[in-house]
């Protein structure tokens, strides 16, 4: 358990973008009647997003309005998923892991980077760019030491990638997501020790050459941190004849 | 070692194509309406003659789960399958490589679970810091639709709807029913079981949570055969799994591999070894944080066998396979402390036991790192463990309370041996005591 308060100064109101309104909307949808308490979770997120990252309290009051439940259990919520930040945060907000895997591949030489780069822990940096938070494991342990900044995950770090990293970032650079090191995502260094047999692949050969490219999203430069979650494609909601609705 | 032609995640690497072509290029929905048309029952009993334990930690079988379900659907009470995406076991990062890299083997696995469960709608919760890997499972999920392997009047003839829901930072939400109230928009907190929910689960109806791996590996059993699956490993203990080696190895790596391969086959071959090579090794942690770890040894880790027999047989347990591996430079005691700081940081902090208990384990711990303590410390420590495990809601407790055991079992020379360093040197701050 941590201690979460709502911060001190806090904007007078809020109101959700058309789109966002819209996007909300579907989020309920997706589950039965009478269970909209269900998209709690995803709306209170999409608020915190356009609120540039953390969540106000007319926030959530608007999310317990919409979804017709009390402001408490909307609340409790915010408070009890630490994602959720009940205080302004950078443009770009670090999330360090600490946990025992990254701590064995020296993850304490990356806090000391954003120490000395950024500052102290929940402090957002003078130039409002940049805060960071110590949070538990963020599930890429082979490719530890790692940090999430806003929506993507840097592996593999040392001192000297990390404070590479937030350079980039703060000069307005893309930077490359995933591992820093020449390594394909959580295969060993060196190349994979299985999956080497061609024949497994043999139907791809084929498959190939009807226009789709082979996917190196992982390695393309433009999925960047500095770009912003984008909306995704939702499953179709076909009519009113959909179970989902009745 | 196991050969390429039985590994299941084909993609683990992520270096060919996820969508739906390269998907089905390396074999995925191939024959899955025949697979469907074999009927309920039929799907059942091959999920358990394939002898396949949940991949989540627990190891239940899932084919013994599955007929849990009620067989037909009451007016008004749909079956669910909700998937459980929540990784956050500190050592385990293998789901999301399969959500990643291969979602069409989850999403064909969902609707095969589902046909064998009469469930026509699946949840499948991920983490909420796996932003990335949701998008891709989304588009994916939207690629099914748009084929009309899922959705209303698909292909299969089996109406079927996924979801994907994410949470927002609570490792709790990996405990089937805290994630089931998390689903239903409320804190994160696990309920009392019986009812289980089999009977009463997602808004109070029928509903079965199974891992991403369980899920992904069903659509490749049901293709090759129950007999196929239950050929590797052994009795028990059959089938492949995807080991997640983090820690003091040369090179740390995802893997899949045989169930029962010897650790040291496992690290050696894959993982470049220890650093330092084998002797080097001081501790391992055999499957994610929550497990007992297991020191070097002759009867220890070098005749480990990484299935549920093998780790039971150490008095560890398999767990998410999650293998952390520690050195001799490793700060044991240290590392210790840090994970119970995780479970103190995690506690939901429903039951007084846990809420209590893993703040005070995690402080005593601390000072032992330092050896700012009382030898007679030590059983208390333990007496508390014993306290926590067995006497919460959730299995939350035992898992904080059993590596604190662990190292107790093993390691209790190296902490008294700190306390004495640091009860030789003077110091101008009292040695403080833990309250009884």
């Amino acid at each position: 358990m941590s201690v979460r308060r709502l911060a001190e100064k806090q904007p007078p109101s809020f109101a959700f973008t058309p789109e966002n309104l819209a996007w909300a909307k579907a989020q309920i949808d997706k589950y039965p009647r009478g269970r909209q308490q269900s998209a709690v979770i995803p709306i209170l997120w999409r608020a915190q997003q356009q609120c540039g990252g953390w969540l106000p309290q007319k926030a959530i009051e608007a999310v317990a309005d919409m979804l017709g439940m009390a402001k408490i259990r909307v609340l409790e919520i915010a408070t009890f998923y630490t994602m959720f930040n009940l205080s302004p945060v950078g443009k770009f907000h670090v999330q360090f892991c600490g946990t025992t895997p990254c701590m064995l591949r020296g993850a304490d030489a990356l806090k000391k980077v954003l120490r000395r780069m950024i500052g102290e822990e929940n402090e957002v940096s003078a130039d409002g760019k940049f805060s960071w938070v110590e949070v538990e494991c963020l599930g890429a342990c082979v490719n530890a030491p790692m940090v999430q900044i806003n929506a993507d995950y840097f592996e593999d770090l040392t001192s000297d990638s990390l404070t590479r990293i937030i350079n980039d970032l703060s000069a307005g650079r893309t930077v490359k997501p995933g591992p820093q090191i020449d390594r394909i995502n959580s295969a060993p260094v060196g190349g994979p020790t299985t999956l080497t047999d061609p024949s497994l692949f043999a139907g791809e050969a084929d498959a190939k050459g009807e226009g789709d490219a082979p996917d190196d999203e992982a390695k393309r430069p433009g999925a960047a941190a500095n770009v912003h979650e984008a909306p995704i494609p939702k499953p179709p909601i076909a009519d009113a004849t959909d179970p989902r609705r009745q | 070692m196991l050969a390429d032609k039985d590994r299941i995640f084909k993609n683990l690497y992520g270096q060919h194509d996820w969508r739906l072509k390269g998907a089905r290029a390396r074999g995925a929905w191939d024959g899955t309406k025949d697979i469907l048309a074999r009927g309920r029952e039929a799907l059942v009993n091959e999920c358990k003659a394939s002898g396949q334990r949940g991949r989540g930690g627990a190891g239940f079988a899932t084919g013994l789960k599955w007929s849990f379900m009620p067989k037909e659907a009451a007016l008004g009470r749909p079956h669910y399958l909700v998937v459980n995406a929540d990784e956050s076991e500190p050592g385990t990062c293998k789901d999301r490589e399969i959500m990643r890299h291969d979602p069409h083997l989850l999403i064909e696995g969902c609707l095969i679970a589902g046909c064998a469960m009469g469930a026509h709608t699946c949840y499948i919760y991920i983490r909420g810091e796996f932003i990335r890997e949701r998008e891709r499972l989304e588009a994916a999920t939207a690629e099914a639709y748009e084929a009309k392997l899922i959705g209303k009047n698909n292909v299969h003839g089996f109406d079927f709807d996924i979801i994907v829901h994410h949470g927002a930072g609570a490792y709790i939400c990996g405990e089937e029913t805290a994630l089931l109230e998390s689903l239903e928009g409320k804190k994160g907190m696990p309920r009392l079981k019986p009812p289980f929910p089999a009977n009463m689960g997602l808004y109070g109806c029928p509903t079965t949570v199974n891992n991403v791996e369980t899920i992904a590996q069903v659509p490749d059993i049901m293709r090759r055969g129950a007999a196929w699956f239950a050929g590797i490993g052994r009795k028990n203990n059959t089938g492949t799994k995807l080991f997640c080696i983090s820690g003091h190895v040369e090179r740390p790596c995802n893997v899949e591999e045989e169930m029962g391969i010897a650790l040291r086959e496992l690290i050696e071959r894959h993982a470049g070894g220890v650093r330092g090579g084998w002797s080097n090794l001081l501790a391992v942690i055999p499957g994610g944080s929550s497990m007992p770890l297991i020191p070097a040894g002759p009867d220890q880790a070098d005749t480990l066998r990484m299935d549920f027999d093998g780790c039971r047989d150490k008095k560890s347990a398999l767990g998410t396979a999650a293998v952390i591996v520690m050195d001799k430079s490793a700060d044991i005691v240290g590392a210790m402390a840090r994970i119970s700081y995780f479970y103190k940081h995690e506690s939901c902090g429903q039951c007084t036991p846990c809420r209590e208990g893993m703040g005070w384990m995690w402080r005593v711990l601390e000072r032992m790192a330092e050896g700012r303590a009382q030898k007679r410390e030590i059983d208390l420590l333990w007496e508390v463990t014993t306290q926590i495990e067995g006497h919460t809601i959730c299995a939350f407790g035992d898992g904080a309370a059993w590596p604190v055991q662990g190292l107790l079992r093993h390691f209790r020379p190296e902490i008294e041996r700190r306390i004495d360093q640091y009860t030789a040197n003077p110091h101008p701050e009292p040695v403080a005591v833990a309250a009884e």
